[in-house]
């Protein structure tokens, strides 16, 4: 699903270079859950954004789905991000001032889907992650758990083969970190490849493998045996 | 711009963005509103002040005889040239388009004048109607020589205040008969006159009956013109020098003068006046033309402003929109439909709304220097656009820049 090959990225500020990833070699195959941990600095969150076409790596290879990422100008980065990624940030990224329904829906409209077949697929998801019912609320009236689920409903909405998770427990305690790695789990179990960024050694103990990264090179990659969340909860 | 499905995004978003929505409208709405009613009022007020100030603007045409210098047609020069009744209609039927009020004199200088036991030795001048428009002057009481008085050469007479207070004292002088050389005439009316006491020492009658007790015939002395007001005062100059060359011309070929003879008749017109009232007018135009550009500009920059905090509020948004797949140019283009939307729709509301309000209070002011406040429709519909394109390039500007900041930027945590 996803192969990367010497894939290197600075950052320049001012005359200050900032060499964050060295040369990052990495196979993802579908169906997997892994999980990338490193320390902040170790470039993790650089490798999701590249990973995610959100930032272009200087110089190496990448290939999402056989498709080679590389040159991509602003429309065609759209066009595959809307059909291949579904992202989950630590911060929601709700918008505001739309209910969790449309907040779901937003993905499809991007994919210029009509609005009664939008609203259809969104509630179908929005069930799935369990908020049917809170469909009409605003991201302001949702605790921080409900925003996460609603949140990779709109991941899943656009039913992307990637789903790409920056810390998607950050913001979240214990418990509720725990339901919603019961979700992840349970949508990888249906067969979505999954990553998730962590720096938490419980949530990357929910996954099935896990990459540790370490100034800009990956020091470990090992597979684990996956703890169910559900055990937790 | 016709996407439906772009429409509902819009409408969804102005409507859960109610407060921002209204204030966005509500300062572009009185932006509008206020340039209408000043512009308005500016117009109103150059109206007010034209028609007041309309017959001091008008330029006066002076006319008089004098003496030949030339010699013309086998006529000795040193002629005098008198000017006839027939003279004065001619060139009334003429310029009868361009001519505001006319008159013609016969005055009789320190004619004795008596009442009671009061005597005094002043002008009489025997005048048209006109004469009251054409001099500026003031009816303290009673009334002007009218139309009546003239057709019928009645003996009638209009004094001035300071004749008034030499004959009668504190009485009342309306409806009392005065001798002129010892013939009855009964006084009308008392004018009053801001140049001053010498101007008040005479009396005013009806030229037709001047002509007649001073056995005078049909000469007259003087003519007096005014005419009506131009746009600017250059054609005010134009036509008026025009017209008073012509007029020379034409006397002149009535009483047999030589073209070139200036002393026999003469035409003077005065602009003076006129010149001061349409400067007047020109300054008020300029600064309600100065206020409106200011206003305007005032508005581009809230417009403006308004546009940019909004673009800055919306930057999470945007960056959100573009992880979910949206391509730059559709946000930018979706922000810009929205900004344009709200602005015209309010533009539109406060342009409707100022118009409404001169319409309905503009019939209701009774200054006089206030008159039928209007605004050039083209004028307020033009600021409408301009306000509009204003707002939609100070928005474009960082709306572009928005869309084109990486998402994980604009997603970054602050």
């Amino acid at each position: 699903m996803i192969q990367i090959k010497d894939l290197h990225k600075s950052y320049h500020m001012g005359s200050n270079s900032l060499h964050v990833l060295k040369g990052i070699n990495f196979e993802v195959k579908e169906g997997e859950l892994v999980s990338i941990m490193g320390s902040s600095g170790s470039g993790k969150s650089t490798l999701l954004n590249i990973l995610g076409m959100l930032d272009e790596a200087d110089s190496g290879s990448y290939t999402l789905d056989n498709f080679p990422i590389k040159n991509l100008n602003e429309k065609v980065a759209a066009n595959y991000r809307n059909k291949f990624l579904g992202f989950i940030f630590q911060s929601f990224n709700l918008v505001n001032y739309k209910t969790a329904l449309d907040n779901v829906a937003l993905p499809l409209y991007y994919q210029g889907m009509k609005r009664k077949e939008r609203l259809e697929r969104a509630e179908h998801y929005l069930n799935k992650v369990g908020l049917s019912q809170w469909s009409h609320h605003l991201p302001s009236e949702l605790s921080g758990g409900q925003k996460q689920r609603v949140a990779i409903a709109r991941a899943l909405a656009s039913e992307p083969k990637v789903l790409l998770a920056d810390e998607p427990t950050g913001a979240l305690d214990t418990t509720t970190s725990y339901e919603v790695m019961e979700l992840i789990q349970g949508i990888n179990d249906e067969g979505k490849t999954i990553l998730v960024v962590t720096h938490e050694h419980d949530i990357a103990n929910m996954t099935k493998r896990i990459v540790n990264l370490k100034d800009g090179i990956i020091i470990d990659d090992k597979f684990v045996n996956q703890v169910r969340a559900a055990a937790h909860v | 711009m016709f996407d439906i499905e772009r429409w509902q995004e819009i409408f969804e978003t102005l409507s859960k963005n109610k407060l921002r929505t209204f204030l966005t409208g509500l300062s572009v709405a009185s932006g509008i509103f206020i340039l209408v009613i000043l512009l308005g009022f500016g117009k109103g007020i150059e109206n007010g002040v034209t028609s007041q100030f309309q017959r001091d603007a008008t330029n006066l045409i002076t006319i008089w005889s004098g003496t030949t210098t030339k010699e013309y047609k086998g006529l000795n020069p040193g002629r005098n040239i008198q000017m006839k009744n027939s003279n004065f209609d001619q060139i009334s039927r003429k310029y009868k388009d361009n001519i505001e009020y006319e008159t013609s004199l016969y005055s009789i200088w320190g004619a004795s004048i008596t009442y009671n036991n009061e005597s005094v030795d002043y002008q009489v001048r025997g005048v048209m109607p006109g004469h009251q428009f054409i001099e500026n002057a003031d009816i303290h009481i009673g009334r002007f020589i009218n139309q009546t008085d003239y057709d019928e050469s009645k003996k009638v007479a209009v004094i001035g205040g300071k004749m008034r207070r030499d004959l009668f004292k504190d009485e009342d002088p309306i409806n009392k008969n005065i001798q002129v050389y010892g013939m009855n005439f009964k006084v009308v009316g008392v004018f009053f006159d801001p140049g001053g006491e010498r101007e008040e020492q005479q009396a005013y009658i009806p030229i037709s009956t001047a002509q007649k007790v001073f056995n005078a015939g049909d000469n007259i002395r003087n003519m007096l013109f005014t005419v009506n007001m131009s746009e600017n005062y250059d054609k005010a100059v134009a036509q008026s020098m025009l017209m008073s060359q012509n007029i020379e011309q034409e006397l002149k070929q009535m009483h047999n003068v030589a073209p070139d003879d200036v002393s026999a008749i003469r035409v003077y017109n005065s602009l003076e006046e006129a010149k001061k009232i349409y400067s007047l007018i020109d300054t008020i135009k300029a600064v309600f033309w100065f206020v409106g550009i200011g206003t305007i500009i005032a508005g581009i920059v809230g417009v403006g402003n308004i546009m940019l905090i909004i673009v800055k509020e919306r930057t999470k948004e945007i960056g959100i929109r573009k992880a979910l797949g949206a391509l730059p140019m559709s946000i930018v283009g979706m922000i810009l439909q929205e900004a344009v939307f709200v602005t015209m729709l309010s533009g539109l509301f406060g342009l409707i709304a100022g118009l409404g309000l001169l319409e309905l209070v503009g019939p209701q002011i009774e200054s006089d220097f206030i008159k039928y406040p209007q605004v050039n429709f083209n004028i307020a519909i033009t600021t409408v656009f301009l306000l509009v394109i204003a707002g939609a390039i100070a928005g474009f500007i960082p709306a572009y820049r928005a869309a084109k900041i990486k998402p994980i930027v604009a997603l970054r945590d602050e």
